[in-house]
């Protein structure tokens, strides 16, 4: 794992294509706003579909979802990036109040904290471009986590924006599986996330 | 330390517990532990012909009395033939509790006889589901479904008890707390809130107040008139709404929507404010979002925050119970200037009044009415869907809470006699008219045995038309009269099928025999008696403004032209 995740990717600033990442940026504004939801949730069966249906049932997808165990076992925590029409998040949010499992859930898109996530880019090189794609690797502060003939498996962290321009640097670079964790929170100091 | 019980056991005990005078249900191999369980309680057993009905007679109990009911079934298709009844309460926020049986916890998810997945079908249709696995979790898990379904805004909620689990012996624990960090109830009102919704009220000249099934589940009556007599401001009810503001009060509106009054659409059209009091702003009532109520501000107080602003956006939210929310308002207002105003009202109900012929071909309000003239305000009414409901709802005047039993928000079909069933257990001695159709009367007409062995004196008033008569009705105003899978020929003769099943049965063909039948039929308190009310087949409900239309676009009578299809969904 990087060390330093929150400044590893600022080399890509150079290697960012500016025409896929134009294109992103206005689906963004216009509709696929993202949303980062943070939820505290009973730790019990039957409670992630609850929360999904919600979801489904106002025409929102789901993007990323991370559960984890809370500090209390009976209890998990859940971040939730999920992108859909502007005017029913609020809705959803106290639809999401309202079931029995969910403690509560926030939307925490506009607030200043920690959010962090994890990528892996399987890259299929051989020859010509092998030395290529491992200096781009060093220069964009990446781990390699496994290397063949064939191929090289980067690992990256930082925001999630850092992670999308990441993939627009490596996308000319025959990307043949690309995974990623999805977001999770935390707020600064004394804040509780999920309060 | 207590004794020894079945997990069955300590299931009916925590029901007695709560109150509960009867459970409505059918049983079968998975749920033969809590029906063995039954023989020693005090709990009353009502044995259905059908789930479903098991379900609409608990909701119309719980209707009529505002305590919550209790749904017992078995697993796989028992427990499936539930859900139609859990969506008409949850839509219509009933508290009720289903106890449906469950395979045995080693058979779950293995696709074994009568196995399904009961608690996951439900999530959609319930306020709150419950699996158990622990035994000696039952008794907690049953506490709290008693005080979720009937807690905030009230709902259904489904407790999935496999067979091994109910036929474990525990030590039953019935005063165990229970946590749920997850659900709260609002109980301090806003004060800047409140304030706002006062300042608004208080300045308004046009002001309407818009009641809804919430202020009926408050019990806000006495807080509601108080309001509107103090503060001379006319009050329209929704569907679910009646019995809230007797609908005979000089300010009473009567109720709005898609087959209100027009006086009550034209109101609440040219009102500058209209205060929501626990109505949702369902489509039934709004039509086209663009253009309703346009000059008008709006206040929504309402237990439920979800509901806020999920349709038509608000000017003024007040979240809280209907009733405290209400005395509160009022108690902080001065009586503005709205003599104008309840005026102009005043020349709309004359001009635009409730009408129909009582000579010539029978029709459903001529014997509607008549019912209701007989039955005075102490009758209880309940309805199906379809025109029959519509009708009734604007001729049979709603003076009282829980005299009035119908499905609203799901609109289901084959609700209103098993409801009749449950309403007349809670109140043996009035008079229950179930006003069906025969269509839905058919769906669960099973039931007439359920109300034969109880010797429960329902009227079941079918309004008989011989079609579906609401789709009929959409098929010959917007549909080019091209009538499609409405026509009901090969009904049964119901007053025969009525002796069939050991009840009395009376026919009305002539509008000249409406008075004598239906003194008749509240004359016969022997059991049910079946009304077969041969009515006109082709009349059409009106006032009605077509869905997703604004109120500008009601239309009061037969259109001379052939009209556009509606944009609103039904």
């Amino acid at each position: 794992m990087n060390q330093n995740p929150g400044t590893s990717l600022t080399g890509i600033q150079n290697f960012r294509s500016p025409k896929s990442f134009s294109r992103k940026q206005v689906v963004i504004e216009r509709k696929h706003r993202k949303h980062t939801l943070s939820l505290y949730v009973a730790n019990k069966p039957g409670v992630l579909i609850r929360i999904a249906l919600v979801f489904a049932r106002r025409g929102y997808n789901i993007d990323s979802l991370v559960v984890s165990e809370g500090k209390d076992p009976d209890f998990s925590t859940m971040n939730i990036v999920a992108s859909g029409d502007e005017k029913v998040l609020d809705q959803i949010l106290n639809q999401l109040n309202k079931l029995v499992d969910v403690v509560t859930a926030h939307d925490r898109t506009e607030d200043d904290i920690i959010q962090h996530e994890l990528a892996m880019f399987k890259i299929r090189c051989s020859g010509d471009n092998r030395m290529q794609v491992l200096q781009l690797a060093h220069a964009l502060n990446c781990e390699i986590t496994d290397i063949t003939e064939t191929t090289v498996i980067f690992q990256a962290s930082g925001t999630s924006e850092k992670l999308d321009s990441l993939e627009s640097v490596l996308d000319p670079y025959n990307i043949i599986e690309l995974v990623r964790t999805g977001k999770v929170l935390m707020a600064k100091g004394e804040e509780l996330t999920s309060f | 330390m207590s004794k020894l019980k079945s997990g069955a056991e300590a299931i009916v005990d925590v029901i007695a517990q709560q109150g509960v005078e009867y459970i409505f249900g059918l049983p079968g191999g998975a749920a033969i532990p809590i029906f063995d369980a039954l023989v020693d309680s005090p709990v009353k057993l009502i044995l259905t012909r059908h789930e479903q009905g098991a379900t609409h007679m608990a909701d119309g109990y719980a209707r009529a009395t505002g305590k919550p009911a209790v749904v017992l079934v078995t697993s796989g298709p028992g427990a499936t033939n539930t859900i139609t009844g859990i969506l008409t309460a949850q839509m219509d926020s009933i508290p009720m509790v289903v106890i449906t049986g469950q395979q045995t916890t080693w058979n779950l998810g293995l696709d074994a006889f009568q196995e399904a997945d009961v608690s996951g079908i439900s999530y959609p249709v319930v306020k709150h589901s419950y699996l158990i696995k622990n035994p000696h979790d039952i008794p907690r898990i049953v506490r709290e479904a008693f005080y979720i379904c009937q807690t905030g805004r009230p709902g259904p909620v489904l407790i999935d008890v496999p067979k091994d689990i109910s036929s474990a012996m525990i030590e039953p624990n019935y005063d165990e707390e229970f946590h749920l960090p997850g659900y709260s109830i609002p109980h301090e009102i806003d004060k800047d809130d409140l304030m706002a919704a006062a300042t608004l009220i208080e300045k308004a000249k046009q002001p309407v107040l818009l009641v809804g099934h919430g202020a009926v589940i408050s019990g806000a009556e006495k807080a509601v008139t108080y309001l509107a007599e103090k503060m001379h401001i006319p009050v329209s009810n929704t569907l679910l709404g009646k019995g809230c503001f007797p609908e005979s009060h000089p300010l009473s509106l009567g109720m709005l929507g898609m087959h209100g009054t027009a006086y009550a659409n034209k109101a609440v059209d040219a009102a500058d404010l209209v205060v929501s009091i626990g109505s949702r702003w369902d489509d039934r009532i709004v039509g086209n979002i663009e253009k309703f109520c346009v000059n008008a501000k709006k206040i929504h107080i309402d237990i439920d925050p979800s509901e806020f602003n999920k349709t038509v956006t608000m000017d003024v939210t007040v979240l809280g119970d209907a009733k405290a929310v209400v005395e509160a308002l009022t108690a902080v207002m001065q009586p503005g200037n709205t003599k104008d105003w309840l005026r102009q009202v005043e020349r709309w109900k004359k001009a635009f009044p409730l009408k129909y012929k009582k000579t010539g071909r029978l029709v459903a309000q001529h014997v509607l009415d008549e019912f209701r003239r007989q039955v005075q305000d102490e009758g209880i009414f309940t309805t199906d869907v379809g025109q029959h409901q519509m009708w009734a709802a604007q001729y049979c005047l709603t003076e009282k809470r829980f005299h009035w039993i119908t499905s609203g928000g799901a609109g289901t079909m084959g609700f209103g006699f098993p409801a009749a069933i449950g309403a007349q257990l809670a109140h043996p001695d009035k008079p229950v008219i179930a006003v069906v159709g025969d269509g839905g009367f058919q769906m669960t007409l099973c039931e007439l045995s359920t109300a034969v062995i109880s010797r429960l004196p329902i009227k079941i008033l079918i309004i008989n038309n011989n079609f579906l008569g609401m789709v009929r009705q959409w098929q010959s105003l917007f549909y080019g009269n091209r009538l499609s899978g409405v026509d009901l020929e090969g009904n049964p003769d119901f007053v025969k099928l009525a002796e069939a099943y050991g009840a009395k049965g009376l026919r009305i063909r002539r509008a000249a025999d409406v008075k004598r039948v239906v003194s008749a039929a509240l004359a016969y308190n022997d059991g049910p008696i079946v009304i077969d009310a041969m009515v006109s087949k082709e009349d059409n409900v009106f006032p009605m403004i077509p869905a997703g239309a604004s109120m500008g676009e009601m239309i009061l009578e037969p259109p001379k032209v052939a009209m556009e299809k509606p944009v609103g969904s039904t």
